[in-house]
């Protein structure tokens, strides 16, 4: 019950406090985007199928993807507020999730590689994600959606740590 | 320091000298022998009938012919992938240059050497060779020389080991084999008693006896019978007797070189783990042991396939073992063990109890299972990255999970703690884990 409530926005880190960095907004109008540009037309196509071909009474199933849109819509954004990150002098700290929470905690000194991606649609909306391995292949240490300059500076920064205080297997 | 010795080494002895290529055992080309035979045969068990038909149509010397020519291509193919299969030994690497169509060369830096297994095979046995095996981090493939004149194979470990720890390339191949000093012997008869006590062997063993009687009740089908029945026989083989003849005689030593294991009846194994390479170890304690005081030892290995340290010695022997590969650290007692807090019971029933976590100054152990214990072992400096999980249920009790994973692959978690000893473990253990690695060993342990 302590830890996160619904607003995991006040972290309760022992020592040296770290500074938290949530994700840029245009991550979430990008998914609220794609939810609604791939539901609203399935909603519509399913209405118009049904309507001709088993009667206007069956066309209501439209209602479901407009209910996923719908409910889809706060959950998405919830779901953005909780991502986020922190850089501290010898690990990054990422946490996300609401109601599966996870805070995942990566020593510089253990990446073996930093990749910066970005796709079509996420290269529109100026976002890129980034991954970090290291040799454990469990560790999912990816922050999806930061806007290029970012996600450039955190690589060349997180190589440079790395580098530094690189420690292997 | 090496690196400028190793250069000038070179240019003082340019080719030849330094870098020796060297080929298999002339036994090589036998092992792959067998390979068209096995097609024949595999085709003439697809479709006994027709085999047999076209057997009888052949006229002797057709049939004479056939044979040759399958023989006389088996053995031209064997000879040129044996003759076009070189391996060299360099200051830093192991080279082997393989392939007649599809040429290979694989650099193997030693300095990453994460295990080198010497096996034989009974056949191998037989002819006196052995298969050199080795394991580095990344590769899914082994790299294997198979095969090699059996002292040529061990002088072979000795030396990629010496250069593995950093010997100077000049002395790495007069090192010789390092002197080892037996840890434990497994007597044949405790490994027998042990796999009568674990339930596997007779679950199995049952489930063949049961299961196809009432197949053959159910649907009076000889072939379903067959078909469902040989593989559960062959399982239970596997896990009673299959696992007796593997891990019989097994020993563990200890040397410069790393760890030991030597092992099997019939196939012979011999591992070996440099210091520092082990990423986790496993105390697993099943329930009919637990009288008997005996565990298992298991272990992880970055891209290693050997998973098994100790297949059964008593808790104190275990512990002395351990103690010896991962230097400084003591197996916590089952009374160190600190159990989820009993609401986590409303997240787990009953299991919960099976749970249980200890953290000292060198190793983070969690321990899971009821009835068959398992106690993870992880040391500080292997930690990749620290993890805390906790889902809706789990937060509305107050409770959650630290998931630790290690360079092997393998995750460990300590479930079911309070949260707010949660959050505090996981900035802890990331602590823990950075500054004890300051102090690890290097890759090359004895330069």
């Amino acid at each position: 019950m302590e830890t996160g409530t619904a607003q995991p926005a006040r972290p309760e880190e022992s020592g040296a406090e770290p500074v938290w960095t949530g994700l840029p907004r245009g991550l979430l109008r990008m998914r609220r985007l794609l939810l609604v540009v791939w539901l609203v037309p399935i909603a519509a196509a399913v209405g118009v199928l049904l309507w001709i071909f088993a009667g206007p009474g069956w066309s209501a199933f439209a209602a479901l993807p407009l209910a996923v849109v719908a409910w889809g819509w706060p959950m998405l954004g919830r779901n953005w507020r909780s991502w986020r990150y922190a850089e501290r002098a010898d690990d990054l700290l990422i946490s996300r999730g609401v109601l599966w929470r996870e805070e995942t905690i990566v020593p510089y000194g253990r990446m073996q590689l930093v990749e910066v991606t970005s796709g079509p649609v996420e290269r529109h909306f100026g976002l890129a994600s980034v991954q970090l391995h290291t040799a454990a292949a469990a560790t999912d240490a990816r922050i999806p959606g930061l806007i290029p300059e970012e996600a450039e500076r955190l690589r060349d920064r997180l190589t440079e740590l790395g580098e530094a205080r690189s420690a292997g297997l | 320091m090496s690196g400028v010795r190793e250069a000038a080494g070179e240019e003082h002895a340019p080719g030849t000298e330094t870098v020796r290529e060297r080929r298999l055992h002339p036994v090589t080309p036998l092992r792959r022998a067998w390979a068209p035979v096995a097609v024949v045969v595999g085709f003439a068990v697809h479709d006994p009938n027709g085999t047999q038909r076209r057997l009888s149509e052949l006229a002797v010397t057709h049939l004479l012919a056939g044979v040759a020519v399958v023989l006389l291509g088996g053995a031209f193919y064997g000879f040129m992938s044996w003759w076009f299969t070189h391996f060299a030994v360099t200051g830093t690497e192991l080279r082997i240059r393989t392939g007649l169509i599809f040429r290979r060369t694989a650099h193997i830096r030693l300095d990453r050497l994460q295990a080198v297994d010497v096996t034989q095979p009974l056949a191998a046995r037989i002819a006196g060779v052995a298969k050199l095996k080795l394991d580095v981090v990344g590769a899914e493939k082994k790299d294997e020389l198979a095969y090699l004149g059996q002292e040529e194979a061990s002088a072979l470990r000795a030396e990629l080991l010496a250069r593995a720890a950093g010997f100077a390339p000049e002395t790495a191949h007069e090192v010789g084999e390092a002197p080892v000093s037996n840890l434990v012997h497994v007597q044949p008869r405790m490994l027998a008693i042990s796999l009568v006590l674990t339930g596997t062997t007779w679950g199995m063993l049952v489930a063949t006896l049961v299961v196809p009687p009432l197949l053959w009740f159910a649907t009076h089908n000889l072939w379903t019978v067959l078909a469902t029945g040989l593989p559960m026989l062959g399982g239970a083989f596997a896990s009673s007797i299959g696992r007796f003849i593997g891990e019989y005689d097994w020993k563990v030593g200890e040397s410069p070189d790393g760890l030991r294991i030597d092992h099997g009846l019939l196939d012979k194994a011999h591992e070996t783990v440099p210091p520092g390479r082990v990423q986790t170890v496993r105390v697993v304690e099943p329930w009919l042991w637990r009288r008997r005081g005996w565990v298992r030892v298991e272990l992880d290995v970055a891209g290693s396939s050997n998973g098994v340290l100790v297949p059964v010695a008593p808790r104190e022997v275990a512990e002395a073992v351990i103690a010896r590969i991962l230097p400084g650290v003591r197996v916590p007692a089952p009374a160190e063990l600190i159990r989820p807090p009993a609401r986590a019971a409303w997240c787990l029933p009953v299991w919960w109890k099976g749970y249980g976590l200890a953290v000292t100054d060198t190793v983070f152990a969690a321990r899971h299972g009821l009835l068959r214990r398992r106690l993870s072992l992880v040391p500080h400096a292997k930690v990749q990255s620290v993890r805390l999980t906790q889902g809706p249920w789990e937060r509305f009790k107050g409770v959650a999970d630290v998931e630790v994973d290690t360079g092997a692959n393998k995750t460990v978690t300590a479930r079911f703690r309070p949260a707010g000893e949660a959050a505090e473990l996981l900035s802890a253990q990331a602590e823990r884990s950075r500054t004890s690695r300051r102090t690890a060993r290097p890759d090359r342990w004895m330069a």
